[in-house]
Parts: C-alpha cells; structure tokens; sequence
C-alpha cells in the first residue's frame, strides 16, 4: 500500500470497517436522510458501537486512544461517502465538540459525559459563532453574569452543526464585559433544556442537507457554575486550540469527498458516449482529470504529512491553515470539473455529483474560510 | 473446545480482477487485499461459539505470504484469541493448504475446524473436503447452521435439492456457505486490542509438509468479452435462431 509510510495496518483495518458502515448503514437511506435534515440517532448509535467516537479518547472511557492519522482516516472515509452532511453531523461530534469537553473538561465532567459521547448515545454540538462574529472569535457579543454561583447567559449563536438534535452544547460567552480581549471568552457545557436556552430554528442550508444546523438563543440562561470548561477566561486559547484540529479534519474528509467524486467521474466519462465515442477518448477531458487527480493526491499528501507532524506534538499552525485553503478550494474545483463532465445529467438532484457540489461549497467558508486561512499563512511565510 | 479456523488473505471482493500484461497471473501490485468473505463467515461462527461458551479458544491461521499477517490480525480483531502465520512465498495449491492444515490441527488438536467453503480468488472448493480426508474427520460442507450438541455436531447444508440436516461427531470439519451468519465489524477497540494478541510464525519447513506445487500454470487470460445481443421480431425468428444458429434448441 502506498500509504504505508503514514498508516500502519491498523489504520487499514479502521478504513475498511468504515468503508463496509458506509456502504451496508449510510448508502442506503442517506438519501431519505437528505429530505428529513438530519441523521438518525440509531445509525449514530451504531458508528458508537464500532468505536468511531472515541478514535482519540482514553481506553478508560470507552476510546481507542489513536491519534491525528486516525482521526484523519476517519475524516477522509466519511467524506469520501459522497453524503458530506452524514460526515460533518459525525465529525462535528467527534471532532469539533467533545474534544472541548476532553480536553478542558474536570474529571468530573469528563467521567460523567465522556463514555456517552464516545458510545453515541450523547451528541455534542459547538457554539462559537454568532449571527456576527465567525472566525474572529474575539467579538462575540454573548456574555455570561456570575450571580449567587451560577452564570446567567445571553446571547445567540449561528449556524450551529448538530443544533437542533445535540443533547450537550459547548457554549462561547464573554465573562467580563463587553470588552474585546483574549481573556474575556469563557467555555460553558450546556444540556439541552437548560432554562432559558432554545433552539430557535433549524437553519434551511445550501448544501449539507442532511446535517442538522440551528440558530440558539439564551434568554437568562441560568447554569451552575461547575457548568465551565475549563477556566474562566481561557475559551479563547481553547477554541483556538481545537481549531488545528478541525482544520485537519475539513482538509481529510475535502480530499474524501474530491476522490469520490473524481472516482464517479472516471466512472462516467469511460461509458458515457458522445460523437462515436467515450467521453474518456476525448484528451481535454482525460487531461483535466489527469490534474485534478494530480491535484488531490498533492492535497491528500499534505493532510496525511501535517497529520503524523500533528501526531508528532509538532507545531504545524502554518500547515493546518494550508491543508484548509488548499483542500478546502480544491475540492470546489474538482466538483466544478466533474459536474461539467457529468453535462446535464450533473445538474439533476438524482445525480450524487449535483449533491456534492453544493456540500463542498461551505468546504472554503467553515471552519476558517479561505481568506481567513491564507492571512495565517500569510503570517509565517 | 478449541476451534481452529483457516482463513485466507485474497484481493478485495469489490476490486476489478486485472490480468497481468505477461498474462502469468493476475495482477496483485497495489491491489487492495481482504479476507475472503467465506473465512470472515467462519470467523464470526467461532467467535460465537466463544461468546456462547461452547468453544473455549478461537485460533485463526493462515498460509501464505508475510502479508497474511494482516488477514490475521483482521481475525483477531474480530475476537479470535490467537493466530498461526505458516509463511511461504511458494503459491499454495489446495492440497498443500491441507497437508498444512492437517499439521496444525494434530499440534493444536481443535475439536473443530470451521473454514470458508471456497475462496473467491480460486474458486477451488477443496481445501475443507481435503483436510478432513487426511484427519479423518467427519466433515459437512456448505453449512447454513451449526449447532452443537455435546460431542455431536448438528448441521444444516445447502444443497441444490434446498437444505439437509445431517449429525456428525466431533472432532469434525464444517466449511461455512454465505446464509450462515453475517460477519461483524471489527471495532476500533477491538482493532488496537488485537495488536497484543499472540501471533506464531511458521514455515512448512517446520511442519514438514513440502508445498512445492504440482500444476503448471500455462496461462492467465480474460474471459472473451461478451458480444452485444441482436432484436428479434417474432417468436418464430427467436425459435429459428435458437435452433439453427445458437444451436442450443
């Protein structure tokens, strides 16, 4: 295998056990999934009880205790499902939410939260961004009062993943004013049903469509004070923190999605006929995906070296903010050709590739948009 | 009871068979391999006979090139105890597997061998009938449903007739069909446990079987490949087809 000098045979064998989930619990209904908006807990369950929850946790509670490159063999293999809303509602869960709660959480909250995170049967969402303020962290406008040893919170986020069907929130606020700053941004862990806490609609998106994304308001929303993770304050270097690792998985599961739809592609232009003969005959098509395959595999290699870097307690920010401009614009420019090459019949809902091209589009937005992310590089060149 | 269950690492079920441009075989250079999904079936049966209590160790071996190791471990994650690599590079003919087999089993002494009916690379279908030749066992073929019944051996085989239920004593061989049970997914935590489990390196040199094969292969080639059909307007033009240039009526 190629892939040799990054994987061992373990991660081939977390690959395949995926690859089998995808083809036998996801192909099949994803479709009903996509007009429902949202994933059922049942299959959320199920990729619990096979251990894809707990890829990077502890033994103790459930994990495996793996690290970056399986995390990244996870996120490659759910993209590469073609039902990229299926990949983030898992990924979200896995990656972007229960890590705040792994990594900052007390024993406590840990023991008493992580075994259901890593078997499913508690999903987590992440709650940062507001209607405005995404990436730049520093000036959310919810705020968090202490009074009588609780938090009184106020404040709504925005196109919050897994929000509408989460059961445990991890919530941004500012605990000292209004004031921007660094040490203003406090973690909070939030049960759905808290007083004063709402899911305020379920967001109608351009893509993703079977991932559930909400808008969350807190109306005097009063939670205890052990409700914090991590220290008061420190939210901002949490999020920051867990942002490398989100990258990473964005640029994965991007390459994920990039291949399957080069592999559908491939597929279609070797059968479908025009003038006399297979599309494949023709040189500027076969050309084209000569690149891009080119291209991805160039991209690809770049997440797996960043992943075993990252693994490594390197620090590879420079890295990470190049995996998600380069993998996240990528993968737009692979839909943008294989839709092409798909003709009219890539423009239909029944053809996966309509589907991908609209999931890959918040591939250069979330989780840092490409702008954002090139200014990051920008600054360590 | 211990079960001992041969398993075999073949290419990919969903990978398109290549053959080589040398036409000596098939082409294997970057292919994706697998265990064959008739010893995955194998497995999952042992690994529930663990699970009920009625077999005391699950021991997986395979015969074959270093990387069967991988089949292996594949085993093992699936809840086998222990695993047997018998390492050649020689291709191993059915009754080589066998004689292997047979080795191993009068070393470890299982009171059941429970393998794939047929791998899907050859096709061969021999193995199983082979090993319980040279042990001397009872054998049943085929099984869609093995039950154990102290030292007997209920078992339910598809056969073209439909299904027959036949006893047998132990210790015996049953090679497993596709309906018997659907094989589990290897959990992560089962994956990253497998690594500690014992795996023995062999050679058929230590079991003193020769493996040298007896057959010579010739040729690889692809099947021609099919021709498109033609529209007929009758009944009657089918007929005349059918008998004057199929010739098959």
């Amino acid at each position: 295998m190629p892939d040799g000098i990054y994987f061992t045979a373990e991660h081939e064998l977390l690959r395949d056990q995926i690859r089998r989930f995808i083809a036998e619990e996801v192909l099949p209904f994803a479709d009903a999934w996509e007009n429902d908006g949202m994933v059922p807990r049942a299959t959320l369950r199920k990729m619990g009880a096979i251990g894809l929850f707990g890829v990077r946790y502890p033994e103790a509670y459930g994990g495996s205790d793996m690290d970056t490159r399986a995390t990244v063999v996870l996120a490659e293999e759910l993209g590469r499902s073609t039902y990229s809303g299926f990949a983030i509602t898992a990924l979200v869960h896995t990656d972007m939410a229960s890590i705040h709660i792994f990594n900052a959480g007390s024993d406590k909250q840990r023991k008493r939260y992580m075994p259901g995170i890593i078997s499913g049967d508690l999903i987590t969402a992440v709650a940062v961004t507001e209607p405005d303020a995404g990436s730049d962290v520093k000036s959310i406008r919810t705020t968090a009062r202490f009074e009588e040893n609780n938090f009184v919170l106020n404040g709504a986020k925005m196109f919050i993943t897994n929000g509408v069907h989460a059961d445990l929130y991890c919530v941004a606020a500012k605990t000292l004013s209004q004031e921007e700053g660094s040490n203003n941004v406090t973690m909070f862990l939030i049960e759905k049903g808290a007083p004063g806490f709402t899911v305020s609609r379920a967001l109608d998106k351009h893509g993703w469509r079977c991932s559930d994304t909400a808008e969350l308001v807190f109306e005097d929303c009063v939670v205890p004070a052990d409700s914090v993770l991590g220290e008061v304050g420190q939210g901002f270097y949490a999020i920051m923190r867990n942002f490398q690792n989100e990258r990473i998985v964005l640029g994965a599961m991007a390459m994920g999605e990039a291949q399957a739809a080069l592999d559908l592609t491939l597929d279609y232009v070797r059968t479908r006929k025009a003038f006399g003969a297979p599309l494949w005959e023709k040189q500027a098509i076969r050309q084209r995906l000569a690149m891009l395959s080119a291209k991805v595999e160039a991209g690809r290699q770049l997440v797996y070296a960043t992943s075993v870097r990252d693994a490594a307690g390197e620090e590879v920010v420079k890295e990470v903010s190049m995996v998600k401009a380069y993998c996240g614009e990528l993968v737009n420019e692979v839909m943008y050709d294989c839709l092409q090459f798909h003709g009219g019949m890539g423009y239909m809902r029944e053809c996966p590739i309509e589907r991908m091209t609209r999931d890959a589009r918040i591939q250069a937005i979330g989780g840092g948009a490409t702008e954002v992310m090139l200014e990051e590089v920008a600054k360590r060149i | 009871m211990k079960v001992l269950v041969p398993i075999k690492r073949v290419i990919d079920a969903n990978v398109k068979v290549r053959v080589k441009a040398d036409e000596s075989g098939v082409e294997l250079t970057n292919v994706k391999m697998a265990m064959n999904p008739f010893c995955e079936i194998a497995v999952e049966e042992a690994v529930r006979l663990k699970e009920a209590g009625t077999a005391s160790e699950v021991i997986v071996v395979s015969a074959g090139i270093a990387q069967s190791q991988e089949t292996l471990r594949t085993g093992l994650a699936m809840g086998a105890d222990r695993a047997i690599l018998i390492q050649t590079d020689v291709p191993l003919e059915p009754l080589a597997v066998a004689k292997l087999l047979k080795a191993v089993a009068d070393k470890e002494e299982p009171g059941l061998l429970l393998l794939g009916k047929q791998a899907i690379d050859g096709d061969n279908n021999q193995t199983a009938q082979m090993i319980s030749a040279l042990l001397g066992w009872s054998q049943a073929t085929f099984a869609s449903k093995v039950a154990i019944d102290g030292d007997k051996l209920n078992v339910t085989r598809e056969v073209d007739g439909g299904l027959e239920n036949i006893n047998l004593n132990m210790p015996a061989v049953v090679s497993v069909d596709l309906r018997l049970n659907e094989p589990r997914y290897a959990s992560l935590p089962n994956i990253m446990k497998a690594k500690k489990k014992p795996l023995e390196s062999l050679t058929p040199e230590d079991l003193g079987v020769d493996v040298t094969p007896r057959v010579e292969t010739v040729k690889v080639c692809e099947p021609p490949a099919r021709k498109a059909g033609v529209k007929v307007a009758s009944v009657a033009e089918l007929v005349d087809k059918l008998k004057n240039e199929a010739k098959v009526i």
